[in-house]
């Protein structure tokens, strides 16, 4: 398991260099987005809905193509190497929540006696191990998020993209996944890319946040959260919480000026 | 549940409330069997009151014991023929099955197939098989063929357009996650849009067990005597012919009763297959 590099000295995992996105009918989805993103940075994308922020998910996880503009790999990027989080669960109903978790190693052609161990340990690391034999409807919905966390964690993959994992979950649950996320990514040592509306969220879990604003959706301030981890519930009521917060919703604002 | 506890003024009427729905769900359980088997006493009681009264000569319309006694007196020659109905319908069924499945994997999967093909499987499905079915008798020299041919013409459509929109059901996320992770397409039809499509598949199985039988009904009567047309559709013209009206009457509640088989034995399988995932063989707690 690597560990997290001081900010300072980490190596460059991925770049978006000047990203243009147009969709049919000449919707400016996001122009010139440029970011760069380091191995074991916490990126938070922050922006009203209608900001690119999804946009810019699905062109890094290579889902859609930029209409100009180009991203870029350090290295060349294996199966493994990216993990993906969706708005909804999105399991597979008809299988179980260990092979729900399996599935990307069945997609490379592993077998399932070959991953146990990992499957086990990823089910382990979100607290569902005693599930594994769970169907996805016996779950509710913060467990179903735990499964879909587990699932994109389990190949060890360098980079996780979370498009608002936890927007339909109750500020409880929330609070709890959030705590939970940090300490597995700590533990995993991997670089993620978190899309969220909440400032909250973002000041709590990033160490970045990139702000954007909406029509077109472009990249307005990017503000740097230097504060330690792990940061538990000291964190969450402490006044560098509330200033980062406060500096957060200004840039947010302007944002919201800026699209108006 | 946990409600009783927090509330213990309350509780009481929640459990009288609770024996209350358990009641009427009991009720409702019996109710669900005895109800049908009662309408059926009451019409056959009114049946056999209106031959009685109206001193109707039974080869006009025999009464209910009349055709209990064909049924029973002429089984042999009834059950020979309903196990070659039967036989017809199952090949039929199998072959749509497989027909209409893989028809939709096929479009699924190459799209000038199905814009090249798509029409005329609508085309046959359209064209009432009463219609087709002489026309297959002249061309076709063996009788089992032919019928075969008229009970899958009527019975692959409604499992080919049900597995193509099943095919084309996958929740888009699902789909995005196996392009991320590099799925190839075998991969895709077959761990991702195979089981989406399921449900579908299932609900359309059971239309083509119905339409099975009518495909094969149809196509005796259409192939009429000699070779092997001595089924249950044959049986009832040919009882017909003989003014043996009660035999005709038994040999419908086979037909009948041969459907309701069908058509369970199918809902049953269905069931099976979903009841670990899929919402409609899940029974809610309230």
């Amino acid at each position: 398991m690597a560990q997290i590099a001081p900010f300072a000295e980490r190596y460059e995992l991925m770049r978006v260099n000047a990203v243009d996105k147009v969709f049919p009918g000449n919707v400016q989805a996001l122009r010139a987005m440029s970011l760069t993103v380091r191995e074991g940075d916490f990126i938070s994308l922050l922006g009203p809905s209608g900001c690119g922020k999804s946009t810019a998910l699905r062109l890094i996880a290579g889902l859609s193509e930029p209409t100009s503009g180009r991203i870029e790999w350090s290295k060349p990027r294996a199966q493994g190497d990216l993990g993906v989080v969706f708005q909804e669960p999105t399991l597979m109903p008809w299988a179980t929540v260990a092979q729900n978790v399996y599935l990307p190693f069945r997609l490379e052609g592993k077998t399932y006696a070959s991953v146990k161990d990992e499957i086990l340990e990823a089910l382990k690391l979100v607290g569902l191990d005693k599930f594994q034999n769970a169907y996805p409807r016996e779950l509710s919905g913060g467990m179903k998020m735990r499964v879909s966390i587990a699932r994109a964690m389990v190949t060890q993959p360098k980079l996780i993209l979370m498009d608002e994992p936890f927007a339909a979950l109750d500020e409880i649950t929330r609070f709890k996944l959030n705590n939970d996320l940090l300490d597995m990514q700590a533990r995993i040592g991997c670089t993620v890319i978190f899309v969220t509306h909440s400032v909250f969220e973002s000041v709590f879990l990033s160490d970045r946040i990139v702000v954007m604003a909406a029509r077109p959706g472009r990249v307005i301030e990017e503000l740097h959260v230097d504060e330690p981890y792990p940061r538990g519930e000291m964190f969450r009521t402490s006044p560098e919480y509330a200033a980062h917060c406060r500096a957060a919703s200004q840039a947010l604002e302007q944002a919201m000026e800026a699209a108006a | 549940m946990s409600v009783t506890d927090l509330d213990q003024p309350a509780a009481p009427t929640v459990d009288a409330e609770e024996a209350r729905r358990a009641r009427s769900r009991r009720i409702e359980k019996t109710a669900r069997w005895l109800l049908p088997l009662l309408v059926m006493a009451l019409m056959i009681w009114i049946w056999d009151r209106i031959v009685v009264w109206n001193e109707i000569p039974h080869f006009i319309l025999p009464s209910p014991a009349r055709v209990w006694g064909s049924l029973t007196g002429d089984w042999a020659i009834l059950w020979d023929s309903a196990l070659l109905t039967g036989r017809i319908t199952l090949m039929a069924l199998a072959i749509a099955v497989v027909g209409g499945a893989g028809l939709a994997i096929l479009f699924n999967q190459n799209k000038m197939v199905e814009l090249s093909l798509y029409p005329y499987a609508v085309i046959l499905q359209v064209t009432p098989v009463v219609a087709i079915a002489p026309l297959i008798f002249i061309y076709v020299e063996s009788k089992t063929v032919g019928m075969l041919m008229c009970a899958w013409i009527v019975a692959f459509f409604p499992v080919l357009s049900s597995t193509t929109l099943g095919l084309n059901s996958v929740d888009h996320n699902l789909r995005d996650l196996f392009r991320i992770y590099g799925a190839t397409r075998w991969q895709r039809l077959w761990m991702l849009q195979l089981p989406s499509a399921l449900p579908y598949f299932l609900g359309g199985l059971k239309i083509a067990g119905g339409l099975s039988l009518i495909g094969a009904v149809v196509a005796e009567l259409v192939a009429g005597t000699g070779g092997v047309g001595t089924g249950l559709a044959f049986r009832i013209q040919e009882a017909g012919y003989r003014l043996n009206i009660a035999r005709m009457f038994a040999a419908l509640a086979i037909v009948a009763a041969m459907g309701v088989f069908i058509f369970a034995a199918l809902s049953l399988l269905s069931h099976m297959l979903l009841r670990k995932w899929h919402e409609s063989a899940i029974k809610r707690e309230t």
